[in-house]
């Protein structure tokens, strides 16, 4: 605990880090990231009661909340790439610009060079992967610290996107292209999706309870093992009945799904996650086990490129046109969503999941805000305070914990 | 236990108390002191005491409360979090914090250093109490007065030069020269010796000497021995958050003591070495390696050494010898220039970086657990894996089963105390952490393991412990080159001696020639084979 990012500054000598496991003080017996998964989903609640009472009872209707997850898949998509950017300890300030870049490519393929859907957004993400690639070579290889390097690209990737757009808005017609933000699956197909997930759900808690077995690992109770399967199907039955009982799953939603899907098991399941949380936690450590710092760092923002592709179809579809100004300020947003779910700067701690949840909690706070009219103004500023508060709290139930 | 058996009998003709004088007043006492954390009693019923000019030592295993205690004096706990009674001269204190501590004349200098690098040393020692007149610092009488106060130590340093480009022996005489400058009565140093080369030692010795004849009253906590009964008048016990006695220093002796501290008789703690030699498993021929700051300085200069399957090689030497650097070196992970060949089983290879030297059955247990080590917000089971991930789980999707099984075996097998794999690495104590890092090794399938420091700053039951794996290990035919800056240890455990000075080999002995005296001499160049 003594490297954690967000440490708190006290003027105190730093305490001797030897501690034995008794001398530690321990409150909780929860794990401290479960702990903040919890506290997270209990302030979504929070947020979800207050707006849909001052909202007189709009908030939680099936439109609103389509509309709610729709605008939340494009910082979701980003969330999740900026997550493994930050768990490696790396940021990417450039991410709204690429988006805007990458769009306005796909949407000049298509509108002035009559490209076909499939190939202008292979192009899309392709220009995002090849971004990535040589923001993240500059990092792992020239050494500039990522900040500088991307806070240059945010600048750069910006001007680009102005240049090669003349500064003119780019209108989409491709009817398919635009299919990809505005539709819906059919609801039986939503069904489907929820009963593979609950079927999925199972097995992985059946296997998991055989492997606790096989380590000799304490036994959960019924209780715990049923609340592992029942609530998250409950949320999945809850999702697909709110969803059915509007349009249907919308599309955004379910490529923001497949992505947070994708980023768990990349981050929790492979051996490229692993490193990537070694290499943020202590990265003499990691290069010492025979890791390659560069490699992987290369790779991390290849990926954020490619998943800003992805974003920026989503985003530009739902508009309908790539404007040279699409995207300003989303960086700040995925960066704000890791935060809030628990990421830590320094590197090293966060969760696929704590960055989704992050994500939905500010579209949520921007969803309300806007269904109250609330002035832009306010908006920024209540969101800017979140961001602050919320880390603000997390430090202080770690100075406690 | 380090180095300074070339000194035994110096020691003993420097004069100490032979028992508390009465004539000296009682600058602290600390009655009856009790310390809680949720669940656990830290500190339970200590008494301690300290005479003006005294050189009390604090000794106990890692865990035993000796930073608690020293952390409640230095007000880092204030009043009410602890239970007991704290009196400066007789008169009652409670501090409410560490400001209020320092102003009772209490300094307490930490393990980890709290200097600002970037500030000049004179800055650094009135940091916070800069000598100014209407808010403006008055840098020259600054300066004057850090100069006296470095003249009084004898130390040679310029107050102009930035902290960071001193050494960290150096580092730590200012941080005694601020202590001072805040007219500490009670100075406590927390294992102050660490990271210090024999020569720093001895000023720091020297240093503090000045400081009993001063009457400043000396709190020494300290794992080595050795040094505790070459400087103290009395030696306090801790384990398990009470004091087990204190005493004159000259009425104990190292076994007492050590029984003491782990609350039984131990024997020898080095095993009885009987593994048998093999084939050479590595070599290494005329490794040189450059200083990556300064151009043309060798930090190792043509070293060549072959190391047996079963055996041990010790590599001694003082600090910035270039042990460290080569084993680095070798293991493809050091940033200045390599030149030299490495040879395993026979076959020469070519090692550019560490995922090189996994590969090719090379281990390396680092120094620094913390910083080189661990990643210490992850689980043990991450911690074990970090090193063999891919032949462990799987190339490129983790097998959770697979690994956790490893890493329950190897927890089984080095006696890793922890609720389960899956404890985070940080929470543990100094010596299961450094279990941890050896079992990252093993779990490589290593044919050859380097460990360079590998019991530093972890208690004695836990140095014991991996004496005797290491000395298995052994028996299982790994080859192995110990580094370490304990000559005992060294001693104790090699069956082949390297001795290296200035990045040079001065000498080679087998454990029946060894010595101290012979390893020191060399260590220090004075013997030239």
């Amino acid at each position: 605990m003594s490297q954690t990012a967000n440490e708190p500054i006290t003027d105190r000598p730093p305490v001797n880090a030897d501690v034995t496991p008794q001398a530690r003080p321990r409150r909780f017996n929860i794990p401290t990231e479960a702990l903040r998964a919890y506290t997270m989903l209990f302030a979504l609640v929070v947020i979800w009661g207050y707006f849909h009472y001052a909202t007189d009872g709009i908030f939680l209707r099936p439109r609103n909340l389509s509309i709610l997850l729709q605008q939340m898949a494009v910082t979701g998509v980003l969330a999740v790439g900026m997550l493994m950017v930050i768990v490696a300890g790396q940021i990417d300030l450039s991410v709204g610009s690429v988006v805007g870049l990458t769009g306005g490519i796909a949407a000049i393929l298509m509108t002035w060079q009559d490209w076909g859907l499939v190939p202008a957004l292979l192009a899309a993400v392709g220009a995002g992967v090849l971004i990535g690639a040589v923001q993240g070579a500059l990092v792992a290889y020239a050494n500039i610290p990522a900040f500088i390097v991307t806070l240059g690209g945010l600048l750069a990737w910006r001007g680009a996107i102005k240049g090669i757009s003349v500064g003119n808005t780019i209108p989409v017609g491709l009817p398919s292209f635009k299919a990809i933000g505005n539709s819906y699956v059919a609801p039986s197909i939503g069904i489907a999706l929820g009963v593979i997930a609950i079927a999925a759900l199972l097995v992985m808690n059946v296997r998991r309870k055989r492997a606790r077995q096989r380590h000799g690992l304490a036994g959960e109770s019924m209780l715990n093992m049923s609340a592992r399967v029942i609530i998250p199907a409950v949320v999945v039955i809850g999702f697909v009945y709110v969803m059915n009982s509007y349009a249907g799953l919308p599309i955004p939603v379910i490529i923001l799904l497949a992505v947070a899907l994708l980023g768990a098991f990349v981050t929790q399941n492979t051996t490229f996650g692993r490193y990537l949380y070694a290499i943020g936690g202590n990265p003499d450590a990691a290069r010492l086990s025979g890791i390659s710092l560069r490699r992987h760092i290369l790779a991390v923002f290849c990926l954020m490129g490619a998943l800003a592709g992805v974003a920026a179809t989503i985003f530009t579809s739902r508009v309908g046109s790539a404007s040279p100004d699409a995207g300003v300020l989303l960086e700040l947003d995925a960066i704000a969503a890791c935060v809030i779910g628990g990421a830590s700067l320094m590197g090293g701690r966060g969760t696929i999941f704590g960055a989704c949840l992050g994500a939905l909690i500010m579209a949520s706070i921007d969803n309300g805000m806007s269904l109250l009219n609330t002035p832009d103004y306010r908006q920024d500023i209540i969101k800017g305070a979140i961001l602050v508060a919320a880390v603000g709290f997390d430090m202080l139930g770690r100075r406690r914990g | 236990m380090n180095s300074h058996i070339t000194n035994s009998e110096s020691q003993k003709t420097v004069s100490r108390l032979p028992t508390p004088d009465s004539r000296l007043p009682t600058i602290l006492e600390m009655r009856d002191i009790t310390k809680s954390f949720p669940g656990v009693r830290a500190l339970d019923g200590v008494t301690f005491d300290l005479f003006a000019g005294e050189f009390h030592a604090l000794v106990g295993e890692n865990g035993a409360g000796k930073s608690t205690l020293m952390k409640i004096l230095g007000g880092v706990y204030p009043h009410p979090q602890y239970g007991g009674q704290i009196l400066i001269e007789g008169a009652e204190r409670r501090f409410s914090g560490v400001r209020d501590a320092e102003s009772a004349g209490i300094a307490v200098i930490f393990q980890e250093l709290s200097l600002v690098k970037e500030m000049t040393v004179g800055e650094n020692i009135f940091l916070g109490r800069e000598p100014r007149r209407f808010g403006i610092v008055r840098w020259n009488e600054l300066y004057t007065r850090a100069r006296k106060l470095l003249d009084d130590l004898h130390l040679k340093i310029d107050p102009r030069t930035p902290v960071g480009q001193l050494g960290i022996g150096q580092q730590q005489l200012v941080e005694i020269a601020k202590a001072l400058s805040q007219e500490a009565r009670i100075l406590v140093l927390d294992e102050p010796t660490a990271a210090l080369t024999d020569a720093e030692v001895e000023t720091l010795f020297v240093i503090l000497d000045k400081l009993k004849a001063r009457g400043v009253g000396m709190i020494y906590i300290s794992h080595k021995l050795d040094e505790v009964f070459r400087m103290s008048d009395r030696i306090t016990v801790l384990r398990d958050g009470r004091s087990v006695g204190t005493e004159p220093t000259i009425t104990l002796d190292e076994p007492r003591v050590i029984a003491r501290m782990v609350g039984r008789e131990v024997g020898d703690i080095f095993p009885v070495p009987d593994h048998a030699h093999g084939e050479v498993v590595f070599e290494a021929r005329n490794m040189t390696v450059e200083d990556p700051n300064v151009a043309g300085k060798k930090l190792v200069d043509r070293v060549s050494f072959a190391v047996r399957g079963g055996e041990v090689l010790g590599v001694a030497g003082l600090m910035g010898a270039g042990r460290s650097d080569l084993l680095m070196a070798i293991f493809g992970a050091h940033a200045g220039r390599v030149s030299g060949e490495t040879y395993v089983g026979g076959k020469q290879v070519r090692i550019t970086r560490p995922s090189d030297a996994i590969k090719h059955g090379i281990g390396f247990v680092t120094e620094d657990r913390k910083r080189f080590g661990l990643i210490l917000d992850q689980t043990i089971l991450n911690n074990m894996t970090l090193a063999g991930l891919t032949k462990l789980s799987g190339r490129f999707v983790t097998n959770t089963d697979a690994e956790a099984e490893a890493g329950a075996r190897s927890m089984r097998e080095l006696r890793v105390k922890a609720n389960s794999v899956f404890t985070v690495a940080g929470t543990l104590s100094g010596g299961n952490q450094q279990k941890v890092v050896l079992a990252k090794w093993l779990l490589t399938n290593p044919r050859v393991l380097f460990l360079d420091e590998p019991t530093r700053g972890i208690d004695v039951g836990a140095k014991q412990e991996i004496y005797a794996q290491i000395n298995q290990l052994a028996k299982t035919g790994l080859a192995i080159v110990l580094v370490s800056s304990e000559l005992p240890e060294v001693l104790g455990l090699s069956d082949r001696v390297l001795i290296l000075h200035e990045g040079r080999i001065t000498g080679e002995f087998t454990r029946q020639e060894a010595t101290p005296e012979k390893v020191m001499a060399c260590a220090t160049g004075h013997l030239k084979r």
